[in-house]
């Protein structure tokens, strides 16, 4: 591989201290950026729900007051997204998926795969690896607030060992599936499994 | 779901390309673009972004994405960098680099923010401060490929000093279907003629393309903006479908 050009005179704001922290080509941000690539969706509590289904069968459906009463968690966790940023000891509460695997019932996981869907018509991929062994949670409150509407309230995804985008904002639904196959943004060209440490932002990374 | 989404099973690595910087445009006080030499660029679809790799001499490295805000009938690639004081490479990119100067750029990334005459019209922009830049490339694609598709850009600035390639804006609207209005939300020259507060719901029911036109919407700029423009287009009837969005913010530093 041939060296890349060196920008003279250029030195960068490094980050002190918690470089073991920074995956690969992120910069930590103190902002929480929004990024989401149509109008934010607005659904009401009391029209909200959140099912999980095997391939086409509903398995189970919790509305928002039975969501709420389901055990919660609560996680302090590093985020990084796509798009560079980093956001280091971010606070969130919600339920793990393993608590709503559990309070559905089921054992194991029905398939190796899933596809998660949220209003707005989003949809994303994940392996079912990474959202059990209290590696993912569908998240309710963000800084001990009620998580807001740009940031994917009232309930997103939080599956912090990806790429942000991964975490779906708005999410209402988990779809256990055989095979992977790509969600939105994968689709569009972004990595199929997006593990920051590994720099997976783009198909082939 | 959106109408136009790529069905692209065969994406291919995205490789680091080696960028020369052939000429730099003062935009305004604040905003400069960069014209890129690149060889080997696969080309790209208007509105769509590419990642900027700057490498430090002792082997530091900083990555950002930014907009490609020429059209891809140009053989150059223009990136428009807005400075942000407290940023780490749009200092560097505004006030250091010069023409002969090479940093690695890879891309093109993102397809759903894309237009194309394929997809039809009418447009409708709205866009807020540097959140002009891949809106000016699907601009400079229009009147690149002489499409009549009729366009509408709402650009907001803060001043009028503010606005970039406002010339160009003014000569383009000149010549074919597509109209620019310009707001300037802090201050306004006198005898200023377009308007003079930030976007608002009011401004976009006198502005817009008819609902039933069914316009291809792209929003672009500050979160505040894109937040509340797409609410109030959603409220006046237009397509969520139709809706996209891109913002800008502290995070392109």
């Amino acid at each position: 591989m041939t060296r890349p050009p060196i920008s003279r005179g250029f030195r960068g704001r490094r980050p002190d201290g918690h470089t073991d922290r920074l995956p690969p080509g992120q910069y930590v941000t103190s902002g929480f950026p929004v990024l989401s690539a149509g109008p934010t969706p607005h659904t009401d509590l009391e029209s909200w729900s959140f099912s999980i289904y095997d391939r086409d069968i509903a398995l189970v459906e919790w509305s928002w007051f039975e969501f709420e009463a389901l055990p919660q968690t609560s996680v302090k966790v590093d985020i990084h997204c796509v798009t560079k940023w980093s956001k280091l000891d971010t606070h969130w509460q919600g339920v793990t998926v393993d608590t709503l695997l559990d309070a559905a019932g089921l054992s194991r996981p029905t398939t190796p795969f899933t596809m998660i869907h949220s209003d707005g018509d989003y949809i994303t991929n994940i392996p079912v690896e990474d959202l059990i062994g209290g590696r993912a949670m569908v998240a309710t409150r963000y800084e001990g607030e009620p998580l807001a509407p740009e940031h994917g309230g009232p309930a997103r995804l939080l599956v912090p060992r990806l790429y942000f985008w991964k975490s779906a904002k708005w999410v209402r639904r988990l779809q256990f599936i055989t095979k992977d196959k790509p969600g939105f943004w994968e689709e569009l060209g972004y990595h199929m499994y997006g593990d920051p440490w590994r720099e997976q932002r783009y198909a082939g990374d | 779901m959106p109408e136009t989404k790529a069905s692209t099973s065969t994406h291919e690595r995205l490789i680091w390309r080696v960028a020369e910087v052939a000429k730099i445009v003062d935009e305004t006080p604040r905003v400069k673009s960069l014209v890129l030499d690149v060889p080997g660029w696969p080309g790209h679809r208007p509105g769509q972004h590419v990642d900027v790799r700057l490498t430090a001499e002792d082997g530091y490295q900083a990555q950002r994405s930014y907009s490609v805000a020429s059209e891809p009938e140009n053989t150059r690639l223009m990136l428009t960098v807005e400075l942000i004081e407290e940023g780490e490479v749009s200092p560097y990119l505004t006030s250091d680099v010069r023409p002969g100067d090479k940093f690695e750029l890879r891309g093109p990334i993102g397809g759903y923010f894309v237009w194309t005459v394929a997809i039809g019209g009418p447009l409708f922009l709205v866009a807020g401060g540097s959140g002009i830049a891949p809106l000016m490339s699907m601009l400079r694609y229009r009147a690149a490929v002489k499409s009549t598709i009729p366009a509408l850009l709402l650009y907001s600035s803060r001043t009028f000093e503010d606005i970039i390639y406002r010339e160009e804006l003014d000569q383009m609207a000149a010549r074919d279907g597509l109209t620019v209005v310009y707001t300037l939300t802090r201050r306004q020259p006198s005898g200023w003629s377009g308007g003079a507060r930030r976007i608002d719901r009011s401004m976009l029911a006198s502005v817009s393309p008819s609902v039933t036109a069914r316009p291809r919407i792209f929003i672009c700029g500050p979160t505040s903006l894109v937040e509340s423009t797409a609410e109030s287009l959603l409220e006046l009837g237009y397509e969520r479908n139709f809706i996209k969005t891109e913002r800008f913010g502290p995070t392109g530093a």
